[in-house]
């Protein structure tokens, strides 16, 4: 069966796309066979610079200086056109619904991008004299407080630059822990293997082994595993709450209890904070340290993968260990510091972390307050359970139970279509939504991972169960249209495997953009 | 807790629907219909898996705020701070006052980029992607390396990670940094190294011949006083010895001086920030990271690669995944998942807009005003430049008395006039000087110093 251009569209009910508006300013395939430095025409420079108003000094010996450079050579037109054309081609937020799982995809205030971007806060030098920044370590310091509170921990670090950057302070932290109280032989770190791959790689990174537990039948935990993988050799478990089925799990005392009976740490995930914060402190459950992703839970843009930043929060004992900078308030003087911590762990990259993300954070938590906080979970954890109850007649839910933040469905029904998950998701997109995430938590036969947020509209919701609802059905009476979506979008599906197989991961001069074709 | 006095106060009036959050997507009455589809009483019932004794805790916060009182609350704390722009300013030490030309943050704000993700679903995000691969190209062209990823955090943990690699690259354990490398730069390979436990050399340049056991040389050119290293013979010295050649670059330095390809380096790193993006105190800043082909599987982060759709049109999609953590998992060649994409882009975006000649005019601005301050204040007496050895737009001058006062002296006039060097250099101070600095102001810096000099 073909696919025809009227027919991609048939079941989306002429809804117009993302991608099917304005005018067609310049073609699909000019845009990815020529880059900028294709566009380029010699003697054209975007932007002027001054002329030198000193005396010239010297050049030093020639063998120190560049032979030749290539670069563009565009007017600034051209770079506007150029880069304007190519945002066209992204589905966002400020497009239209993004229910990607475990990513939060959370609409981003604006007055928090003109915050961030005041020249008390955007035009600050790192390493200003601190008497010319005691505003952004105020704010810093206190960021450290809030979110040392919303996660019920004693203080919290702000370096790291983002939220597998938290995880590796984290889980340094515990090893330093470990190092400092002489348990050097606790070397194992337990992580279930519905785990956001970051944890395992981290671990691995700190240099721990890494001991998998599964899930249990009913999306909690393994309790009968978890009791045997304990022994001395524990050093702590990364756990993520809710899991990343979306579910609490419901054994959460009994399992910080087991792992601190066996000398281990807690170290919490909080990539899915968005469901809890405000509902549940972490702290109070028994965690001993985790990490917030500022990017997620609290609003800052994701900027097509970063920046975001991904603060620790630990307890008081795990305090001195924290990474540097920490700021620190002395009430004699009226004055805020960046400090060391005792026995930290050191610095985790050339700065204060990021520090204009975090700005934005700082702005939404104070948009909220704590009434506004418990809203946002609230709604979130409303508006996946209703997205929930109306698919799950259409699609399987291997847990049939509330979730948290986000629901994890299976394609499995529709695969017996011969159309399977990915199908879905590129079905999606002809709709005019953005697919959920795929093929995620492993532990889930052909995962549909969906998460609403809190920000979206019930008539948002109800457009995105019928579009699924439509594409169940259009799975059972049409399946290769399904199969052969996206229809609508700037391409069809590209070819990842020719990608990996001969990688071209550059342009290069007079090589012509078919380069890596199948031959 | 934080400002306690206003906690007990509402300081917004709330929605129509009695919603503080003003960003809540449902009204109560909507939640209501919702709930009743969903088959609960109310929103309690759906937390019941959490301990009843955990459950809706104390949550003492600020009061939620109005946009109002937000951009009122804000603009008094941004007040507190002085920025760089209010000062003469000749602070460096990793971040720098170049220009940002007016176009990248408008294409940055463009919310088709700042809003999305990753672009895991490539049919709709080919701007994202295909900007990733303009940056790409761009750092292979100005590096003049072979291969480059998508993007790191920032210099710093860009030059650890590369460390990292090298250690992956060689199987060997043993990481030499140069001992003129940034101390920040130094404290971050540290950290990163604590986690496998690799012992971190601190090395001179008159060690340099015992590296039979290290990884990789690791230095940044130029150093952190400022001054250009002799990198033909460090770089062979490392080869000599099987270790790979690791330098992190000043990449505005490359629009003059020679580039790392050039001189047999193995990985480069750098700051994204002089390329388009501002000072933000500190971050977000990019990292770019650059290697040589052998090296293309072992590369920390995200790679992006050219592809074909199914009707053969050109289009770009995440590639060599197998590396990264959410497929490897703790065989990842790094825990790292996001690339400072938006970061990236503006860089892309800076390198198209001012162009090679561009890149090339604003280097030798920043050289020749350097060297036109750095003799200005050589002439005084009791100063002195710390080495003869060429340095490009920062350096290091030995003061008659200790740096500290007189920064304080300076910062009192108005005069932001550089850094303390440290332990390194007694009395150094490291002076960094852009495009952005006119003669009056390095002429008042250079007034200023005299003046200080010798003053107790």
């Amino acid at each position: 069966m073909t696919v025809t251009g009227d027919r991609s569209t048939a079941g989306a009910d002429q809804r117009t796309t993302p991608f099917s508006a304005g005018p067609p300013d310049l073609s699909r395939d000019l845009m990815g066979d020529a880059l900028t430095f294709d566009r380029g025409t010699p003697g054209k420079q975007g932007v002027l610079l001054p002329a030198l108003d000193v005396p010239p000094s010297e050049l030093p010996p020639e063998a120190l200086l560049r032979k030749n450079l290539r670069l563009p050579e565009l007017s600034q037109l051209d770079t506007v056109r150029y880069f304007t054309a190519l945002s066209r081609l992204n589905y966002s937020i400020d497009t239209g619904f993004y229910p990607l799982g475990s990513c939060t995809m959370k609409y981003n205030p604006k007055i928090d991008e003109d915050i961030a971007r005041l020249p008390g806060f955007a035009d600050l030098h790192p390493l200003q004299p601190e008497e010319t920044v005691q505003g952004s370590l105020q704010l810093f310091h206190e960021l450290q407080q809030m979110l040392a509170e919303i996660t019920g921990m004693h203080t919290a670090s702000l370096a790291p630059m983002a939220g597998a950057q938290g995880e590796l302070a984290g889980v340094l932290v515990i090893k330093a822990w470990l190092e400092a109280s002489g348990r050097t032989n606790r070397t194992r770190i337990l992580v279930p293997d519905a785990a956001h791959g970051t944890n395992p790689a981290t671990a691995a990174m700190c240099g721990f082994e890494v001991v998998t537990i599964p899930t249990a039948a009913d999306g909690d935990m393994n309790m009968a595993a978890l009791e045997a993988a304990l022994d001395d050799r524990l050093a702590g478990m990364m756990l993520t709450i809710p899991n990343t089925l979306g579910l609490f799990d419901r054994h959460i005392v009994r399992i910080i209890e087991l792992v601190h009976k066996s000398g281990g740490l807690m170290y919490g995930d909080g990539a899915n904070l968005n469901a809890i914060a405000g509902q549940v402190k972490p702290g109070a459950l028994g965690f001993d340290v985790m990490h917030i992703n500022v990017h997620k839970t609290l609003s800052t843009p994701h900027g097509g993968g970063g920046p975001g930043a991904g603060p620790i929060a630990v307890t008081a004992e795990l305090a001195p260990f924290l990474p540097a900078p920490y700021v620190t308030f002395e009430e004699s003087k009226q004055r805020y510091s960046l400090t060391t911590p005792e026995r930290s762990i050191g610095r985790t990259g050339g700065f204060h972390g990021n520090a204009a993300v975090l700005v934005r954070a700082y702005a939404y938590l104070r948009t909220l307050g704590a009434k506004g906080l418990r809203e946002m979970s609230e709604g979130a954890v409303v508006n996946a359970n209703y997205v929930q109850a109306r698919l799950k007649a259409a699609f399987s839910l291997p847990f049939d139970r509330p979730c948290m933040h986000e629901v994890v469905f299976s394609g499995s029904r529709q695969r017996a279509h011969g159309v399977r998950t990915l199908d879905i998701a590129k079905r999606l997109i002809d709709y005019g939504f953005h697919p959920p995430t795929v093929y995620f938590p492993l532990i889930v036969d052909e995962a549909l991972m969906i998460e609403p947020t809190e920000a979206e509209g019930m008539q948002a919701l109800d457009a995105f169960c019928d579009a699924m609802l439509a594409i169940a059905a259009e799975a059972e009476t049409d399946p290769e249209l399904v199969r052969g979506a996206p229809h609508t979008a700037p391409l069809r599906r590209l070819d990842e495997a020719a990608a990996a197989r001969r990688p071209v991961l550059r342009w290069r001069a007079g090589e012509p953009a078919q380069s890596n074709a199948p031959a | 807790m934080v400002r306690p006095e206003s906690i007990e106060h509402n300081r917004t009036q709330p929605r129509p629907d009695g919603a503080y959050n003003p960003y809540l997507g449902t009204t109560p009455d909507e939640r209501a219909a919702m709930l009743r589809r969903i088959g609960v009483d109310s929103a309690e019932d759906l937390f019941e898996a959490i301990p009843a004794a955990f459950r809706s805790p104390e949550l003492r916060l600020p009061p939620p705020l109005s946009e109002i009182d937000l951009a009122r609350e804000l603009g008094a704390i941004a007040a507190m701070n002085r920025p760089a722009g209010s000062m003469i300013s000749f602070v460096g030490g990793g971040a720098y006052r170049h220009y940002v030309p007016s176009i990248v943050p408008h294409i940055l704000g463009r919310s088709e980029f700042y809003t999305a993700y990753t672009p895991y679903q490539p049919e709709i995000s080919q701007g994202t992607l295909q900007a990733a691969f303009e940056f790409q190209s761009m750092v292979c062209e100005i590096t003049g390396m072979d291969v480059a990823n998508a993007g790191m955090y920032d210099g710093a943990s860009a030059f650890a990670e590369a460390c990292l690699m090298a250690v992956t690259v060689t199987g060997r354990h043993r990481i030499a940094i140069l001992d003129s490398v940034s101390q920040a730069y130094i404290d971050t390979v540290r950290t990163y190294a604590a986690g496998r436990g690799l012992p971190v050399d601190i090395v001179s340049t008159r060690q340099a011949g015992s590296l039979s056991a290290a990884a990789c040389l690791a230095l940044q050119q130029p150093s952190s006083l400022g001054f250009f290293e002799d990198v033909d013979a460090l770089g062979a010295a490392a080869h000599a010895d099987g270790a790979l050649f690791v330098v992190d670059v000043d990449p505005i330095s490359l629009g003059l001086f020679r580039e790392p390809g050039a001189y047999e380096a193995d990985i480069v790193t750098a700051s994204g920030q002089s390329l388009g993006n501002g000072l933000n105190f500190g971050g977000p800043f990019a990292g770019l990271f650059a290697c040589r082909e052998r090296f293309i599987r072992s590369l920390p982060g995200r790679i992006v690669g050219r592809t074909k759709d199914l009707d053969g049109r050109t289009g770009y999609v995440l590639t060599l995944q197998t590396r990264e953590q959410h497929i490897r998992r703790e065989r990842a060649t790094s825990n790292i998942c996001t690339a400072q994409q938006l970061l990236a882009l503006g860089v892309a975006v800076y390198l198209a807009a001012v162009g090679a000649n561009g890149l090339r005019q604003i280097a030798e601005l920043c050289y020749h005003k350097a060297h036109y301050a750095a003799s200005q204040i050589e002439a005084l007496s009791g100063f002195r430049l710390a080495s003869d050895q060429p340095f490009f737009k920062e350096f290091t001058v030995i003061c008659p008395r200790p740096v500290k006062g007189i920064l304080e002296e300076l910062l009192a006039q108005g005069i932001a006039a550089g850094l303390d060097a440290g332990e390194c250099v007694s009395d150094g101070l490291t002076i960094a000087v852009t495009e952005m600095n006119t003669r009056t102001e390095i002429d008042a810096l250079v007034q200023a110093l005299g003046a200080t000099g010798h003053s107790e």
